[in-house]
């Protein structure tokens, strides 16, 4: 387990300095340097550029600096407003973004799990089909437009809840709702195709030969085994409901570190873009390693062995 | 290849499997008197998407108090679904008892509901399956899979419950138990797990044994290890087994009757001797005939030439009828009726008809 | 188990014997069709994903000749038309430059089309030779080769998708470029593991001497049966392609008016939502879903008609 868990250590690290790298070298593409004096227009902001990325020092030092800034995790300065820097938009609206995040996978994983369950033990029966049919729609229906329909209908038309922002739990549970549907729908698809494959072994059929009760062969027996692949692909999924953030605040209009994002990509600020980018993806890139470390510990195989365990 | 075929098995025919067991079958020579299960008329069907496929067409048997019965029979005769149908574990709602009673000392297991069921289940009969790399749970220690069924049905404290895992361990010749307890399948050989399987099946101390091809999965000098742990089992407690096999070694090694399954049916039952050395439906004869000889070695069982009929629609007549050497016209049209041999040994098969011997003589 | 007495009305001429049918025993093996036919049999079942193939089908007709046949422009600005609700002229309605929304529908249609099925064709493309030659290398190649993509599969896909179009410029190329940088990944792994199944058949079969009929075997039996994952693979990197290049439109990163994705559209119409001019999100975002969907269901059946597992 050691072993395994500094492996998958070391592989966070190659990813996060993929990452890094690709974004610093992606920079130093864009035709016509972004950091140019007319671009920026502003001494402060010049200062703070030049003091982040040592544009005057080859580019190799540059590197090398870039590296180290994000190590200490200093993301850099905006180009368009200058008093703003990447750590201070993320102090601001990440926290809040995190909190959408959270809320939603939690919601996704409690309600994709019972769902897929249920449709699982009864198979081929009515909640079966009703929940594979919500599943299908919940993955091919885009969070964006689930979204407005949302708004349109339960906020504006009907005037059940706040059509925007995320000022207390009521405001909340459009929003949620809206990100959380497709998840949900992966999770139960995934739920109820590993839970039925689980069904069909013989430990299954020994553990009803053993007369057990029915409450125990599924939570005991069954459900363990089956939300295996599902702690798996719970780090695309998290990818998944991150970058959901950013429409999601942007239609609902909270003030999160998604909202800010978008707005960077929209005015081209490109040192804003960048260091979000290598944040998110190293954020990404740790939880990947948190479930990978999760799953270790579910899986005997992997726990109790020196070597790793799987294929 | 083709006259070894059908050839009745010959006493003197030293090189076989079976031919070696004589001694034994002396040595062994109990009576048994108390039926204990009593399976009757059994009818079991799957809907699939192709239909509804009947896996059971009326089987019949009877198990008494201390045997071993061996059931045998090619590949989708319905061994397992007889196995599965006593032990109730036909998956509903795919799978249908359409007629017919299991009569487990004199209570008839089909009328009862699922809870009844599970008093029943590990309790009164258990069950061990074919594979044991698949059969445990890969993410429980086994000490937990081993005494979960004895905590479910009895009032026994945890301490309890252990200590009796660890002495039935001990008696499954399982080294070092109690630090075994805590391990997980994988830390076991195939052998190993197989006498976890056995143990975890004994530990409610059941009446009936029913194994699926408990053997089939492991190599030869592992098989030979469980057969004997079966055999000292039943010696110990008295319990009853279904054994269920492809392999007519382990049968002659520890079966005391036999019963003969072909396309749903109990085509001919009687005792180990009496199926061995003078077995009467065509398709034994060609059962045996199948088994693989020492001086052939290692080839596998080869089945009578042909495959079995459709379940989807199965013949009204003698299913055998087409792979049968012996078929008459009658075999197609209607079922034979089942000639009592001997007290013991019964068959279905026209041939035991008076008109049939005239044509082919005494056989 | 049938009584005895029966045997009275039995005419004794049935006592004769007939010998082996040996025709009959063989007419009880089920006939054996071509895999193909077989999982196109099973397809054809399945309702939904017929109705999801039809459905795109029809859309693809709509995509190549709507735009041809219309009547109405949609380069230039038209004031006297704008936001018009849904009416025998303009059926989807028009938009707030006076363009039709029919017209421009079936013109994103093409875009995201494009996007999903050139994305699904290069991440094959690439897939196959990186898959390819990691599997039927083996060894170190193979080890490098498969560590390379367990990292690279560890990368947030649309933050780097994000990062190439900021650099590169929103365009019809440069989202494909950007989506099939990142998608080969998962293609890939799942050619290797199909080239290593057919090694494997290789490996047995020359064992066991089948000699010159192998390559007739993983011919006509082993890479069809090995091309279903693979199918069923691209068919659902479509509708992640689809979902992908709507989500870049709606964080700003969409291919502009007026030929302008699905994704754009509704992107466009959602500042005009509250003022309800409805039809500007409704037909954009119910061709998204409904092409989402169609792939979906398309792809689960095919995967059901596929497996080889299921086959009875
Ligand atoms: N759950 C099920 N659904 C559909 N058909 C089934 C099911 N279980 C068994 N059958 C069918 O019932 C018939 C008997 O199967 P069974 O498993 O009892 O055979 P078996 O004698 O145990 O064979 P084997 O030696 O291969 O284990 C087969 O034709 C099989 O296809
Ligand atoms: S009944 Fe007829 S077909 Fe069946 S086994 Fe006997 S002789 Fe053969
Ligand atoms: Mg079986």
């Amino acid at each position: 387990m050691a072993i395994y868990i500094v492996k998958r250590f070391f592989m966070m690290i190659a990813t996060i300095l993929i990452i890094a790298t690709l974004t610093f070298f992606l920079m130093h593409s864009i035709p016509g340097s972004p950091f140019d004096e007319e671009r920026t227009s502003n001494p402060t902001i010049q200062a703070n550029l030049e003091k982040f990325y040592k544009l005057d020092q080859p580019t190799h030092v540059q590197y090398i600096h870039y590296l180290k800034s994000i190590a200490t995790f200093d993301f850099g300065p905006s180009i368009k407003k200058p008093n703003d820097s990447v750590n201070k938009l993320l102090a601001r609206g990440f926290p809040i973004s995190l909190e959408l995040g959270m809320v939603t996978i939690l919601v996704a994983v409690i309600s994709g799990i019972t769902l897929g369950t249920f449709a699982a033990l009864r198979h081929n029966g009515i909640i079966d089909y009703a929940a594979m049919a919500f599943a299908v729609v919940g993955i091919s229906v885009p969070n964006f437009v689930l979204a407005t329909v949302l708004i349109q209908q339960l906020a504006v038309n009907w005037n059940l809840l706040p059509p925007a922002t995320w000022s207390s739990p009521l405001h909340m549970i459009l929003p949620t709702l809206a990100l959380a549907t497709g998840p949900t729908a992966i999770i139960a698809r995934l739920t109820r195709s590993s839970m039925l494959e689980v069904l069909t072994q013989d430990y299954m059929k020994m553990a009803r030969a053993k007369g057990l009760s029915p409450m125990r062969i599924v939570l005991r027996h069954a459900l363990r085994n089956a939300l295996m692949p599902v702690v798996t692909i719970m780090g695309t999924m998290l990818a998944g409901i991150l970058t959901g953030t950013f429409v999601i605040e942007k239609i609902f209009a909270i003030p999160g570190m998604g909202k800010y994002f978008v707005e960077s990509i929209n005015n081209r600020d490109y040192p804003v873009i960048m260091g979000s980018t290598v944040f998110y993806s190293a954020f990404l890139v740790f939880m990947l390693f948190l479930v990978d470390i999760v799953y270790g510990f579910l899986d005997p195989r992997i726990k109790l062995h020196r070597k790793e365990g799987d294929a | 290849m083709e006259s070894r075929k059908f050839a009745p098995i010959d006493e003197n025919q030293g090189g076989t499997a079976v031919a070696q067991e004589p001694a034994r079958l002396r040595k062994r020579n109990k009576t048994f008197t108390d039926v204990m299960l009593s399976v009757r008329d059994l009818h079991v069907s799957f809907k699939t998407f192709g239909g509804e496929v009947q896996a059971l067409r009326g089987v019949s048997f009877d198990l008494y108090k201390g045997e071993t019965l061996a059931i045998v029979g090619e590949s989708g005769c319905g061994k397992s679904v007889t196995a599965n149908t006593i032990m109730g574990l036909i998956p509903k709602p795919a799978g249908r008892i359409k007629n017919g009673n299991v009569l487990f000392k004199g209570k008839d297991l089909t009328k009862l509901d699922k809870s009844e069921m599970r008093k029943v289940q590990g309790v009164d009969i258990s069950m061990i399956f074919q594979d044991p790399m698949t059969a445990l749970n890969p993410t429980l220690k086994i000490g937990e899979q081993l005494t979960e069924g004895l905590r479910t049905h009895q009032k026994v404290s945890k301490t309890e419950a252990r200590q009796k895992a660890i002495k039935l361990l001990e008696v499954v010749g399982i080294p070092n138990p109690e630090e075994r307890m805590k391990q997980y399948p994988h830390q076991f050989s195939g052998g190993m797990r197989q006498r976890i399987v056995i143990a975890i099946a004994l530990i409610c101390e059941p009446e009936l044994l029913i194994a699926d091809e408990p053997t089939t999965a492991l190599d030869v000098t592992i098989q030979a290890q469980i057969l004997e742990l079966f055999e000292e089992i039943q010696e110990r407690t008295g319990v009853s087994i279904i054994l269920i096999t492809h392999d007519l070694g382990v049968v002659a090694k520890i079966a005391d009757r036999i019963a003969v399954m072909y396309a749903g049916k109990v085509i001919e039952i009687g005792e180990k001797r009496e199926v061995f050395y003078s077995p009467q439906h065509p398709y034994t004869k060609g059962l045996l005939a199948s088994v693989p000889r020492l001086d052939l070695k290692e080839e596998e069982l080869q089945p009578i030439e042909g495959t079995p009929p459709d379940l989807f629609a199965p013949p009204i007549g003698c299913p055998f009828t087409a792979r049968c050497p012996f078929a008459m016209e009658v075999c197609d049209r209607i079922y034979p009726a089942t000639t009592g041999l001997s007290a013991t040994h019964a068959v279905d098969c026209w041939l035991q008809d008076e008109r049939a011997k005239k044509v082919f003589g005494h056989n | 188990m049938v009584s005895h007495q029966q045997n009275v009305q039995i005419p004794d001429e049935w006592f004769q014997q007939k010998g082996k049918d040996a025709e009959k025993a063989e007419s009880v093996v089920r006939p054996s069709l071509s895999y193909w036919k077989d999982a196109w049999r099973r397809l054809r079942k399945n309702k939904m994903a017929m109705g999801g193939l039809v459905f795109l089908i029809i859309l693809t007709l709509f995509a190549i000749f709507a735009p041809i046949l219309s009547p109405h422009n949609i380069e230039t600005t038209q004031y006297a038309n704008q936001n018009l609700p849904p009416s025998s002229t303009h059926w989807f309605g028009t938009d707030d430059k006076g363009w039709d929304v029919f017209t421009r529908t079936w013109h994103g249609a093409r875009v995201s089309l494009f996007v999903g099925v050139a994305a699904a064709l290069i991440d094959f493309f690439i897939g196959i030779i990186y898959g390819g030659i990691s599997g039927y290398k083996g060894g170190r190649t193979d080890t490098i080769m498969m560590r390379i993509i367990e990292i690279l599969y560890g990368l947030p896909h649309l933050l780097v998708v994000i990062l190439l179009m900021v650099i590169m410029g929103p365009s019809l190329t440069t989202i494909i470029v950007a989506l099939t940088i990142t998608g080969w990944v998962g293609m890939a792994r799942i050619v290797r593991g199909q080239v290593l199944q057919i090694k494997n058949y290789e490996f047995v079969t020359a064992s066991k001497s089948f000699g010159a009929k192998t390559p007739r075997i993983i011919r006509k039996n082993l890479l069809p049966n090995t091309m279903g994952p693979i199918i069923v693979q691209m068919t659902l990197t479509v509708p992640s392609a689809i979902f992908a290049e709507a989500f870049l439109s709606f964080i700003g990163l969409g291919i502009q008016a007026p030929v302008a994705s699905w994704g754009v559209m509704a992107n466009d119409a959602l500042p005009v939502i509250l003022s309800g001019h409805w039809w500007r999100l409704f037909f954009p975002a119910f061709f998204i879903s409904m092409t989402m969907f169609a792939f979906n269901v398309l792809g689960d059946g095919m995967q059901d008609a596929l497996d080889p597992k299921l086959r009875g």
